[in-house]
């Protein structure tokens, strides 16, 4: 998978996050403008797409969801632009309930430990869904791809939350 | 991204937000979510012993455009049949709300909360 070779680090869903950031930083040198000043224009033109593509593969591979649908993709199932909806009543029923707990932290006279709390069951969500996808992800199984795909699906809902989290804590603490 | 008036009004006036009693055998609970944004929907219908939408309420946590999707469809579920309920499109919706090409999904959504809702009343009444 090319994003993963650029950065030559190995085709998995567990990436060494230090390790992609250090390789990021090497290749950003390596095609930094300031090194083409003297060189011609196609030099300088072929820098250019090489940076913007070291950007674009380590937008996806830092940022799990991404990193998790790209692999998908590359193994024939592609969920990235599709807009079905997601129809699991108990799953979804979960979510209204958190969105809702979330609303009353904005309301609660102490809402760090019941930021601490949410936090914990945000992150056992996120074990429990993710838990499979690095050994999901590399199967050559259609059907195991396909419940790949659905744990991603859940995966954005979570991540989601989380965003909302942070936005409250911001909201609240600042 | 600039919202519609449509969007702006159901957004600062949503029409029946709320819950209807799920154990009223009459009602009828669509859950749906949209994985492309987090977005949640829940759309509640009360049908007449006739197959007639008397009441529909909605609950949504998502973007103004979902807000306003899901508002709109519970003003026009009402008073329609079953059918006549489940053939309103996501077209219609965006064509309303004049949502941009970006928020599609959001329309779709609330489509397909009405199919679920539907689907979990002729569940339930079959049992």
């Amino acid at each position: 998978m090319r994003y993963f070779e650029l950065f030559n680090l190995p085709v998995s869903y567990d990436v060494d996050l230090t390790l992609l950031n250090q390789r990021y930083l090497e290749l950003q040198r390596a095609v930094h403008p300031d090194k083409f000043a003297g060189k011609s224009e196609r030099e300088k033109l072929v820098a250019v797409q090489k940076t913007s593509e070291i950007n674009d593969a380590l937008a996806v591979l830092k940022h799990p969801a991404k990193r998790a649908e790209y692999m998908l993709s590359e193994q024939g199932v592609d969920i990235r632009a599709e807009q079905q909806t997601l129809q699991d009543p108990v799953f979804l029923m979960q979510q209204m309930e958190l969105r809702e707990a979330l609303e009353d932290i904005q309301h609660s006279s102490d809402p760090e430990d019941e930021i601490d709390a949410f936090e914990a069951q945000i992150k056992q969500l996120d074990t429990q869904y993710s838990a499979q996808l690095a050994e999901q992800l590399v199967s050559q199984d259609t059907a195991v791809l396909e419940v790949a795909a659905d744990n991603i699906r859940k995966l954005k809902f979570i991540y989601k939350l989380r965003e909302e989290l942070s936005r409250i804590e911001d909201s609240l603490f600042d | 991204m600039a919202y519609s008036d449509k969007v702006i009004d159901h957004v600062e006036n949503p029409r029946n937000v709320g819950t209807l009693d799920k154990n009223d055998p009459n009602v009828a609970t669509g859950m749906v979510g949209a994985p492309a944004c987090g977005d949640v929907m829940k759309l509640q219908i009360k049908v007449s012993d006739e197959g007639v939408i008397e009441d529909a309420k909605f609950k949504t946590y998502g973007c103004g455009s979902a807000i306003a999707s899901s508002s709109l469809v519970t003003e026009w579920v009402k008073g329609k049949t079953l059918d006549q309920a489940a053939e309103i499109k996501n077209t219609d919706i965006t064509a309303e709300l004049e949502l941009p090409p970006v928020k599609i999904h959001c329309s779709i959504l609330a489509e397909d909360a009405i199919q679920a809702a539907i689907a979990d009343y002729k569940n339930k009444q079959a049992k």
